[in-house]
């Protein structure tokens, strides 16, 4: 077993092995600061933007940030997570790698979170940190904790510079990694020694790092299983993920549903990576996801796998998971495959160059029959409960009805942003999108807290797209303090709080499976207005059905930023659920 | 679900040489609590690129998965398992025992020479053996020494090598 990848590992050596050292070759190189040198890399790498927080340890960048104003801008958030979250935002809504940068010790450790996000939900980041002097290390010095080693399990690749020589090749690497293959993020930590010390600065790109393939060739052979078996489906059923749209794949893909006529549901991820009216479209799978989908990918016979991980929300117990298809598995990382769900034909690559390569193997098709079972049970769906989700009989304005209200008035082209609970599966159910990268939601860690830094990042990444940040009562106090960061640097997002004085997702499951103890549930919160005001931020609350759509068109016709709190019924549940630990075909409908 | 069979499975993972790789690899295995057997490092016959033999004992689903996310590491050049009957493995062990037993007692030098070991010190207060072999080969010399009193005893991880020529 050995003998294979021994031969593999000769191929990766002889492989141009000195290459990597020999990197950069100094041409012209110039005598620079360390500090100065990591703005540099950050300009060669065309990065505009950046989120931080000075401190001790990365004071000396921050003088040359400071220098640089008019090449790079610099956003000051107010608290360093706010900072990862805002990176976030920026890069999904741009598809550009978003940048941080914080401080040693607690700067660094309060980044965490938005990394953890970031490496769940494949988002390019590259994190800089300041850290003590290299002589400090390991001394229990002011504000020194090793970040390297407690972001190891969270970043795809970290390193810690502690020589000004290193910065150049170091932070090349790291914007190439961070965005190659499948993205994620990168940290690196920078000692104060080194941002202070002089280098001979010469930059070059990073175009390949010899111990990581970031894009594994297709093997035709696969591509013609795959297709082989596409071609003798008589129901087949496509889930793709966030794949399509980090690989800008989305007229691919688009070509290979409309040529196989297959129907195909979103993960939480993949949502936006097409129209939600293409008639292929046939919603969202998991645990909230749609009736249809859910349902019928267990009766399926072949179900086309594209840029997703089958993760736990989407399939319900694997026991019963898709048992009567053949699947196939288009991934560019190898790790996915047969992680949890096992594979017939597993197709490796960037789906922008598998998907056209089984497009035109595949014969043109149509699944009439098939399709009108999507019809039957999303009829289903919708007179049980969305029908009563967006026309409640009710006094108490529904979440729903408000996402539906804001698709109509942006004509569904905006960047939608979520926080994490009832809220987010409602937009993420209701939101319309007629273009990628529209919706931004914590998918993988489910991170309460991210809507607000992560809008302001979408914003800044795409000043030309309206943004409205969807929160609730609970995850809008977690990371509240960016509205500061609105408030300075004049961010106009449109922020909805979807009031309901509950956890609300926490609030459902304990009705559902722990006999209505609402266990620390029930929340008492601020004056909005009166918050909203302090921070110079225009805020109106609404309670009545009638006054919504007014409310929600001044919103949008405002200036600026603006945060709209609206009430809504407390003890609504969403619904469709798949109850954990049960058969996405067992999906509940109330 | 059906459990599935849990064996020894043997990696062999090649890095470069880079401070906190080690770690990234123990992560995959600390993350789901499977405990490392053995661990050895050793540069290989090409500079710079490191060679990590780990035992573990555990699923083939699950060692399957863990060498694809130790794989995926960016530093990582390769990573790959293997079930015994690939491998040639090796361990060596070494005993300290008092010198006294050596001079008075004629059958520790039987023991020495039916175990083939080795001698590599020998002090006025202790001797120091070496046995090459198998775990159960240096287990057998162990089970026989340690009625005249090991001082002190340390083996280390097997390494070991493919069978398949290349």
């Amino acid at each position: 077993m050995f003998r294979a990848e021994n031969s593999t590992l000769k191929q990766i050596i002889n492989n141009n092995w000195q290459q990597i050292d020999d990197e950069i070759v100094a041409e012209k190189s110039i005598k620079l600061l360390g500090a100065e040198a990591i703005i540099k890399c950050l300009i060669a790498e065309d990065v505009e933007i950046m989120f931080g927080y000075p401190g001790g340890a990365i004071m000396p960048t921050y003088d040359i940030i400071h220098q640089y104003q008019q090449q790079i801008k610099h956003i000051l958030v107010r608290h360093e997570q706010g900072a990862a979250h805002a990176a976030q935002g920026y890069a999904r809504a741009s598809g550009k790698v978003g940048v941080c940068i914080a401080t040693s010790g607690p700067g660094a450790t309060n980044l965490i979170t938005g990394i953890a996000d970031a490496q769940i939900d494949s988002t390019p980041l590259v994190c800089i940190t300041g850290q003590v002097h290299k002589d400090l290390l390991g001394t229990d010095a002011f504000q020194e904790t090793d970040i390297i080693d407690i972001s190891m399990p969270i970043t795809k690749w970290n390193y810690k510079i502690t020589e000004a020589s290193e910065i150049p090749k170091v932070l090349a690497r790291a914007f190439y990694i961070a965005k190659s293959g499948r993205p994620g993020p990168v940290l690196i930590d920078i000692t104060k020694n080194a941002q202070i010390e002089f280098l001979d600065f010469t930059y070059k790109k990073c175009k390949q790092v010899n111990s990581y393939l970031a894009e594994p060739t297709p093997r035709l052979q696969a591509i013609k299983e795959a297709a082989a078996i596409i071609n003798t489906a008589q129901k087949p059923l496509v889930v793709f993920g966030q794949g399509v749209i980090l690989g800008k794949a989305e007229a691919e893909f688009k070509s290979f549903l409309e040529k196989s006529g297959i129907p195909a549901a979103a993960t939480i991820m993949g949502i936006s990576a097409i129209d939600n009216q293409h008639p292929n479209y046939v919603g969202m799978l998991g645990m909230h996801g749609n009736y249809a989908p859910n349902l019928l990918t267990n009766e399926c016979d072949v179900l086309i796998a594209i840029g997703m991980r089958f993760d736990d929300r989407v399939t319900g117990t694997l026991d019963t998971y898709a048992k009567n298809a053949k699947v196939i598995h288009l991934e560019i990382d190898d790790s996915e495959v047969n992680k949890n769900v096992p594979v017939d034909v597993a197709v490796i690559g960037n789906v922008k160059h598998t998907l056209p390569q089984i497009t035109k193997r595949i014969n043109s098709n149509q699944h009439p029959d098939w399709f009108a079972k999507f019809a039957a049970l999303g009829k289903q769906e919708f007179d049980t409960v969305i029908k009563h989700d967006l026309n409640p009989s009710k006094d108490e304005i529904s979440m729903p009805e408000v996402i539906n209200l804001v698709n109509e008035l942006t004509d569904s082209q905006a960047i939608i942003v979520t926080d994490v609970g009832q809220h987010q599966m409602a937009a993420c159910r209701y939101a319309q999108f007629k273009q990628s990268r529209s919706l931004i939601t914590s998918g993988g860690l489910g991170t309460m807290g991210f809507c607000i830094p992560a809008a302001m990042g979408a914003k800044l990444g795409r000043p030309d797209r309206t943004v409205v940040g969807i929160v609730g009562d609970g995850g809008v106090q977690m990371n509240i303090q960016e509205l500061g960061t609105i408030m300075q640097s004049e961010i106009d997002v449109k922020i909805i709080i979807l009031n309901n004085e509950f956890l609300g997702m926490v609030r459902q499951w304990q009705e559902l499976y722990f006999d209505k103890r609402y266990a620390s549930t029930v929340m008492s919160n601020p004056n909005y207005q009166k918050l909203a005001e302090a921070y110079d931020i225009a805020s109106v609350k609404v309670s009545q059905r009638e006054q919504l759509k007014t409310a929600l068109q001044s919103m949008f016709a405002h200036q600026g930023a603006y945060l709209l709190e609206v009430m809504v019924g407390q003890e609504n549940n969403i619904f469709p659920m798949i109850s954990p630990g049960t058969s996405v075909s067992d999906m509940r409908l109330k | 679900m059906t459990e599935e069979l849990e064996k020894d499975y043997t990696m062999a993972l090649f890095s470069r040489n880079r401070a906190g790789i080690l770690n990234r690899i123990t992560s995959v295995f600390s993350r789901i609590k499977l405990n490392i057997d053995s661990l050895n490092v050793s540069e290989t016959e090409n500079q710079g690129v490191y060679r990590y033999s780990v035992r573990v004992h555990t699923t083939e689903k699950l060692i399957r998965r863990i060498t694809k996310q130790i794989e995926k590491q960016v530093d990582v050049l390769k990573a790959v398992f293997a079930t015994d009957d690939l491998i040639v493995q090796q361990e060596v062990a070494l005993y300290k025992i008092p010198s006294s037993v050596m001079i008075d007692d004629i059958q520790t030098e039987d023991i020495i020479r039916a175990h083939n070991a080795k001698i590599l010190r020998i002090h006025r207060e202790y001797t120091v053996i070496e046995k090459t072999g198998h775990k159960h080969e240096t287990q057998a010399l162990f089970d026989e020494l340690q009625p005249y009193g090991i001082l002190e005893f340390v083996r280390s991880g097997p390494i070991s090598i493919g069978k398949l020529n290349y």
